[in-house]
């Protein structure tokens, strides 16, 4: 019986690492291969993090860094804006309308990029008659793209709170709407949005396809562009922007873990009082 | 500290097609204690919403210190609250929670005045510890403290503690009544545990259906309860059967005076369990059915013919009223409310 056990355990370990080197492998020989052919010209690296050096020799694809970065910045801005207060006042004074809202916030995730370039056209004929081409004002778009994942992040984040008590007890105490916001529920959802932010950048500094279509820059369309005169800077600049999207994902678990373990670790180190530990009256 | 007075004046709420308050009054003296007890549903919470400014109402008036209130937003309304649920803001600590309100208002000395509110509700050991480190009974003392700081016109108590268990909440309830009579703000209380009413209030509003039955002192509204609903819903009643004669009511026999008059002759009397005397009797018409160990009181349960009647004894004397003891049932001529 236990030789029986002890086969169908090694059995099972063998399994386990076969699957995870075939995985492995399969993730990261790209990442190898573009490593590798990135470093065939010594030039490269260096000339990536040399920003002075960089934005001389290829002025498109700095002007394009630029472009992601501030587009990033200001979706960032722009959804957290728009998102937070309207996801706390459908909880506080509109509950009915919160399937609503999901919905039209998980449209674009149905819609595919191409689709929505088609319907976007005519828009942004008006928004470049009104604000000019500028690729930041792509941000007007990208807010719309990001609200699956940033509306999911911040309701869950308000799901963990009674953001309804809440609210009603900063009032009672004297405070306006924009102290409950800034004072009690920004604070208590800070993590959720944290995540929000960060996938909004880090879907940003990915998108290629409306970008390109609605002859905006930034950092994909200049990669793009760069791939047909510069192979090996367009790979290090895209390995670059996928290890930046890396380590926000990788940012963003660290915030869920350290606060699911604070969480544990309080719990473990402090005695739950219970009703005979209250202060006799 | 002293209160101020509270008058509602035709309060009118309703969602949907539910009337949860339909045209209620209440006057609330300077300092006074008023818990306003009710079933759920009954448009007691709606009322102290109002009040608060969390609830618009669609038609009255709401008067604080003879100051019409009615148009402010609750947070110029200047209302202590404790909520039912735990409202602590979790990402500050105790002390951060009784300061808030006093930092909106700009006062020095918050640190000061936060401390001596927790010293008040003697939580004070616990001023560094976060929402989550401390039990219910704790949070709600916080929660009290943070109310009390601001020093508001009236303390308002959306059945604080409801969440707690039965020990800790007779505990707090005691500690409720002890500070508002120490700082004398004027304090609507809602609850529906008629116990909880009872024990602290100055007096005990009724609700029914977004209406107030019967607002009066706690002994008043037990002993001589205005409606039949306000003799039903306090306190536990037997409904017995009983024939109208003149100003009394007849009742397995003994005649019981009416606490208001009865057009119908046959009638349905509720008589409360410490009204029922049974005394063990070999030639009793009653059967003792079973018998409920509550402390110092206990309660018995007899059978007289096909009737159930509760009555209310002395705990030591449960020896001599074992399951099918004979019993004589004599009802004592207390006043009767009549369905």
């Amino acid at each position: 019986m236990a030789g029986v056990i002890a086969r169908r355990a090694r059995r099972q370990r063998v399994f386990r690492w076969t699957v995870l080197s075939v995985l492995g492998v399969f993730f990261l020989l790209p990442f190898v291969a573009m490593v590798e052919f990135s470093t065939r010209d010594p030039q490269t690296w260096p000339l990536l993090v040399d920003w002075p050096r960089l934005s001389e020799r290829y002025p498109a694809l700095a002007e394009g860094i630029v472009a992601s970065l501030s587009q990033a910045a200001l979706t960032a801005l722009l959804m957290l804006v728009l998102l937070v207060p309207t996801a706390v006042w459908v909880r506080l004074r509109l509950p009915r309308l919160r399937r609503l809202i999901e919905f039209l916030c998980l449209l674009p995730l149905t819609i595919p990029a191409i689709v929505l370039v088609v319907g976007l056209a005519p828009v942004y004929a008006w928004v470049t008659y009104f604000l000019g081409g500028s690729s930041l004002t792509l941000v007007f778009a990208y807010t719309i793209l990001v609200l699956p994942y940033a509306y999911r992040a911040i309701d869950a984040g308000l799901s963990a709170i009674d953001v309804k008590t809440l609210a009603e007890a900063a009032r009672s105490l004297g405070a306006g709407w924009g102290t409950v916001m800034i004072r009690v529920v920004l604070p208590n959802i800070r993590s959720a949005v944290l995540s929000a932010a960060f996938l909004t950048v880090a879907l940003v500094l990915g998108e290629y396809t409306i970008a390109s279509l609605l002859n905006r820059t930034n950092l994909q369309v200049a990669i793009n562009f760069l791939g047909k005169s510069s192979a090996t800077m367009s790979v290090a600049v895209s390995l670059t922007a996928l290890l930046l999207a890396f380590v926000l994902l990788l940012m963003l678990s660290l915030i869920g873990g350290r606060r699911r373990r604070s969480a544990t670790a309080i719990e473990a180190a402090v005695p739950v009082p219970t009703a005979h530990k209250e202060p006799a009256a | 500290m002293t209160g101020v007075a509270v008058q509602l004046t035709g309060l009118r709420r309703t969602f949907g097609t539910v009337h949860a308050l339909d045209d209620l009054d209440l006057s609330i003296e300077p300092g006074e204690f008023v818990a306003l007890l009710g079933p759920s549903g009954c448009g007691k919470t709606t009322a102290l919403r109002v009040l608060a400014g969390l609830e618009d109402a669609d038609a009255g008036r709401v008067l604080v210190g003879g100051r019409d209130v009615t148009a402010l937003p609750a947070n110029r309304r200047d209302m202590g609250m404790v909520f039912q649920a735990y409202s602590l803001f979790p990402h500050l600590t105790a002390l951060a929670n009784v300061t808030f309100g006093l930092s909106l208002r700009g006062r020095a000395k918050q640190a000061g005045r936060a401390a001596e509110m927790l010293e008040l509700v003697g939580i004070s050991q616990f001023a560094d510890r976060y929402p989550h480190q401390l039990s219910g009974g704790q949070q709600q003392r916080v929660a009290l403290a943070r109310a009390l700081a601001i020093e508001p016109s009236v303390l308002l108590l959306d059945e604080p503690l409801s969440a707690l268990d039965a020990k800790v909440r007779v505990q707090l309830r005691d500690e409720i009544r002890r500070i508002q009579t120490e700082v004398g703000t004027t304090t609507l209380f809602v609850t529906h545990d008629q116990e909880e009413a009872l024990a602290v209030a100055d007096r005990v509003g009724v609700m029914r259906a977004g209406r107030l039955e019967q607002l009066a002192a706690p002994a008043d509204v037990y002993l001589t309860p205005a409606t039949p609903f306000v003799a039903d819903f306090v306190g536990l009643s037997n409904r017995l059967p009983g024939t109208v004669t003149g100003d009394e009511v007849e009742v397995l026999g003994a005649r019981l005076p009416m606490i208001s008059p009865s057009a119908s002759p046959s009638v349905t009397a509720l008589v409360r369990p410490e009204s029922v005397q049974v005394t063990p009797d070999e030639r009793g018409e009653g059967r003792v059915l079973t018998t409920s160990f509550l402390g110092p009181i206990s309660k018995v349960t007899v059978t007289v013919g096909d009737l159930l009647v509760v009555a209310q004894v002395a705990t030591d004397r449960l020896p001599a009223l074992t399951p099918g003891t004979p019993v004589r049932v004599s009802l004592r001529p207390n006043p009767v409310a009549i369905l």
